[in-house]
């Protein structure tokens, strides 16, 4: 039999075979933190990690089983909801707030006995593609410090991919999972909207948000998306139907694979990146995949739709902090209550942040709102549509994560729009609702990693990890820079 | 030249659902400040609504009762400003697509209000004022309420009146709210223009926000229609604004001006999905609806209640079933009637007290006591009286019939008779020579004895024999 890389099962052996014990599992991670210049994270959970640690090393000593998460380190994107456990969105806005509630995943997770390791670095309010717009300053990305890790997710992509969590799980609104692990050389999952509960999950962008699993490998994704995936009744939009579990049919058979490559979407690709996810392909056809080159010229409204709707969204979720209840308040002479809430908000929002309710808020005028809102909703129906189309003819559409790998610090320099483009090909997916994963695919030339793009249809997120570990297991990319190490 | 009074109004109605309309808090009111609500309600960082499918259930009860369309496919909006007592940033509400379109209420006098439509949406906090600073209490975040949007279509203060407390009355016999304005469970805000009598063409509105009390709109719809009447004579231009009415001083005055007002900023909820009903839905909510009003006078007057008395008792509708289930088993709907506009209104005195109707006697009991007063077995007197007791003293009507019967041994006419002849010769005496009147004094005498049981008329037959026989 292969010998898996997950992480997840090679920490519960250990724990199991009693071969470290959890208390020094977690010192271990903390120490690893410690260490770390990546500026990965915002806040460290060290003593309850210990304190937890330490019961799950009780509960083995009594020779009672755990589960297999039990035990196992993560940490969680600074935008999910944590009892207790300062919650900042990477905002000087709620630099200082701390929730009364756990988010449903936050729940799933104690409740399946992970122990959380401490929150992580991210762009503001999940606004950015390199963890630039952090209030707590950028993350580095492991593999090459110089660069960005990607956002928004950054910090959590750099913990997996340093060694300082065992996974982590992030947000996804316009590939905020998907780029950073390309950029980071992980798997990262945004499943079908709905499938994971978005209660606690501090909003951008609500019809677009979608939490995913942050994991090293794809076994590591089927074992967390399976644990998360169940409904929720404090989330409307939560589906009730039963989503397939995933892990335990990472080996079945697959079926002749029908493949669609969107030309469009390799344009502006680098020639490494597009020679990489080319021979990814071509894997997938010395498996037996019909291959299909195709035009989707849909594709090329998402990112105008993407920003009309999702600003709009953002416009309004952001408006609740104005310093009344929480967070962050000015502390200078004000007039009155909206000179307090202006006075709040200017301090305290970044600037991406700032620019986008901008927009927002001119998209939700009256005067625009049928020429901008309206008519960004017919072409999301419109590219749904499409998409469902195309998937009666393929079983997957497959495209780069990104068009390039991992690139310096102030590379957009001013220009948001170059920084939108990085999410160009992620971004179709969010618009969509439809599952999509990065997973690792090769390096380019500077030894940076290169993420390949799958998407299916919805509610099969079980097939598309089936179709990654096919590729993962004979093309084993991913690897843990620096920090815990497990023998792969 | 004569001027019309034109007039619209946006009620909001406090829905008595169990839960807020988006979280699991209970509707109730009077707890200590931002003690009744949780992350949902005050709008914490990442919570998502789920909505109250009770709230859209009564919304649509209004709607049907309110002669409206309901909308089978409805959606949830964001409607967007700042202000502290929100804690989102957005009510969410409805806009586009709310749940009942048009509809209409109609007046005694046969005229129609027009419904523009009903929506639902969400309560706001509420600021105070301390002397230490201002404060926000979350209680009522979250509420559910229905906003009943009428067309200009009322010409007077007293069809205003009518107006309101027609959609008072509807709300409470759909047990949807208590509709009480002095508790602000029903809210107007009213849109008042005048124009010349027989132009067609709509005068400059203004609009009055939250009166919360009839005498007060009434009131605010005079003057303003005064003011304006003596603005248009004098030349005087009237602006599009809102104006607040001082209690105190009777009239209406100018606020300033919100800005931005109007650009909501409204776009679907994308945290809700779309509330899609179905005919058959609606049909069981139309079937379930109870009896209104307007069909319970007619029913009342059909059973030899007068109509003045038919209209006092369907002004509540806690009165009103009450009676219903006074005459489950008995067959004297007057008498049952008297006893409770009588004795009962007279007991609970308030108006309030009348609505709430929260007394210790059963409608069963009362019907059982005016069973006994009908065959005689109990005096109406001892009735009224032990009605009375049992109010006070809150406790079973029942209970104390069944003392009052078993203490109670009867009489026998005829010895009552002899002795109130026997006791009172002077009468007789002075009946025989020919004072009628002294005859009402025996008679008095043995109803003092049986308690206001025996039969006048008998009575005055025996007691005249006797006299008769005693005279030979």
């Amino acid at each position: 039999m292969r010998k898996s890389n997950s992480v997840i099962k090679k920490i519960h052996n250990a724990l199991v075979s009693r071969k470290i014990s959890c208390f020094e599992l977690v010192s271990w991670y903390l120490k690893e933190i410690e260490k770390s210049d990546l500026n990965a994270f915002i806040s460290v959970t060290k003593e309850s990690a210990l304190e937890e640690a330490k019961k799950v090393d009780s509960k083995l000593e009594r020779g009672e089983k755990i589960g297999l998460l039990e035990g196992v380190p993560i940490s969680l994107k600074d935008n999910l909801s944590t009892k207790g456990v300062l919650t900042t969105c990477a905002s000087k806005m709620l630099s200082n707030y701390v929730p009364i509630y756990d988010a449903t995943v936050c729940e799933i997770l104690k409740k399946n006995g992970t122990i959380l390791l401490g929150k992580n670095n991210m762009d503001q309010f999940a606004m950015g593609s390199s963890n630039e717009t952090s209030y707590f300053g950028p993350v580095k990305n492991p593999h090459n410090k110089s660069k960005v890790p990607g956002g928004s997710s950054g910090g959590s992509c750099a913990s997996v991919a340093a060694g300082l969590a065992a996974f982590s799980i992030g947000s996804d609104t316009g590939g905020s999972i998907r780029q950073p692990a390309s950029f980071c050389g992980i798997v990262g999952l945004k499943p079908t909207y709905g499938a994971i509960s978005r209660y606690g999950l501090i909003p951008l962008a609500s019809s677009l948000d979608q939490i995913g699993p942050l994991t090293l490998t794809v076994e590591d994704s089927a074992i967390v998306f399976d644990c998360l995936s169940v409904h929720d009744p404090r989330d409307e939009t939560s589906s009730r139907i039963k989503i397939p579990k995933s892990f335990e049919h990472l080996n079945d058979k697959l079926p002749k694979l029908r493949i669609g490559v969107p030309t469009n979407c390799f344009k502006g690709s680098d020639k490494e990146v597009y020679d990489s996810v080319e021979n990814a392909i071509k894997f997938y056809e010395k498996l037996g995949a019909t291959v299909t080159h195709f035009e989707f010229p849909e594709l090329d409204s998402s990112m105008p739709v993407y920003c009309v709707l999702g600003r709009a969204e953002t416009a309004s979720n952001m408006a609740r902090y104005d310093g009344i209840r929480y967070g962050y308040k000015y502390t200078g002479k004000y007039e009155d209550v909206n000179d307090l809430m202006a006075k709040t908000r200017s301090d305290a929002l970044g600037e991406e942040v700032k620019r986008r309710i901008l927009i927002g808020s001119y998209v939700l005028n009256s005067g625009y709102y049928d020429s901008l809102y309206k008519k960004s909703l017919g072409l999301r129906k419109l590219i749904t549509d499409k998409f469902n189309k195309q998937f009666e003819k393929f079983d997957v559409i497959i495209t780069p994560t990104s068009p390039f790998t991992a690139f310096d610090f102030d590379y957009a320099h001013g220009d948001p729009v170059k920084m939108y483009l990085a999410d160009i090909c992620v971004v179709n997916a969010n618009i969509a609702g439809i599952p999509a994963i990065s997973i690792p695919c090769g390096y380019d030339s500077k030894n940076l990693p290169i993420g390949m793009q799958l998407m299916s249809k919805n509610w099969s997120e079980d097939f598309l990890l089936r179709v990654s570990y096919a590729y993962e297991k004979e093309n084993f990319f991913a690897k843990i820079i620096g920090g815990v190490q497990f023998e792969i | 030249m004569k001027y019309n009074l034109v007039c619209g109004f946006e009620t909001h109605i406090e829905l008595s659902t169990d839960t807020k309309l988006f979280c699991h808090c209970k509707v109730k009111f009077g707890s200590e400040p931002n003690t009744n609500c949780c992350p949902v309600c005050i709008g914490a960082p990442g919570t998502l609504p789920v909505l109250n499918k009770q709230a859209v259930n009564y919304a649509i009860k209004m709607g049907i009762a309110l002669n409206c369309e309901i909308n089978l496919f409805s959606k949830m909006e964001r409607k967007c400003y700042f202000y502290p007592d929100l804690a989102k940033a957005y009510q969410i509400s409805q806009n586009d697509l709310p749940v009942c379109g048009k509809g209409f209420v109609q007046l005694d006098s046969g005229k129609k209000i027009r419904i523009n439509h009903i929506h639902i949406e969400e309560d706001a906090g509420k600021i105070k004022n301390e002397s230490d600073g201002i404060y926000v209490d979350y209680n009522r975040a979250g509420v559910p309420l229905i906003e009943i949007v009428s067309e200009p279509d009322i010409s007077s203060p007293e069809e205003a009146q009518e107006y309101i407390e027609k959609l008072q009355l509807t709300a409470r016999y759909l047990k949807i709210s208590d509709a009480k304005m002095q508790e602000g469970s029903i809210r107007c805000d009213v849109n008042i223009s005048v124009k010349p009598e027989n132009s067609s063409k709509l005068g400059t509105r203004i609009e009055i926000k939250n009166m919360n009390s009839i005498a007060f709109i009434c009131k605010a719809l005079k003057y303003e229609y005064q003011r304006q009447v003596d603005a248009i004579e004098s030349g005087e231009k009237l602006i599009q604004e809102t104006r607040r009415f001082n209690e105190s001083r009777g009239c209406t005055e100018s606020m300033r001006e919100k800005e931005n007002s109007g650009d909501y900023g409204y776009f679907p909820e994308p945290d809700l999905l779309s509330i899609c009903l179905d005919e058959k839905e609606v049909n069981e909510i139309k079937s379930s609806l109870p009896e209104m009003y307007d069909s319970r006078i007619k029913r009342y007057i059909e059973m030899g209640v007068s109509e003045k008395i038919a209209k006092v008792l369907v002004k509540y509708v806690n009165v009103s079933d009450f009676f219903d289930k006074s005459l489950k088993n008995c067959k004297f709907p007057e008498k049952v009637a008297n006893f409770i506009v009588g004795s009962i209104f007279g007991f609970l005195g308030t108006e309030s007290k009348k609505e709430d109707f929260d007394i210790s006697v059963s409608p069963e009991d009362l019907g059982r006591l005016v069973n006994f007063v009908s065959e005689n077995k109990i005096s109406m007197a001892s009735a009224k009286e032990l009605l009375v007791e049992s109010l006070e003293n809150n406790s079973s009507l029942g209970n104390k019939i069944s003392e009052f019967l078993a203490n109670d041994k009867g009489f026998d006419l005829d010895k009552v008779c002899e002795e109130c002849v026997a006791e009172n010769p002077g009468a007789v005496n002075d009946y025989l020579k020919g004072k009628e009147k002294a005859l009402q004094s025996i008679i008095g005498g043995v109803m003092a004895k049986t308690k206001g049981r025996a039969n006048v008329a008998e009575a005055r037959k025996k007691i005249l024999n006797l006299i008769k026989i005693q005279s030979k």
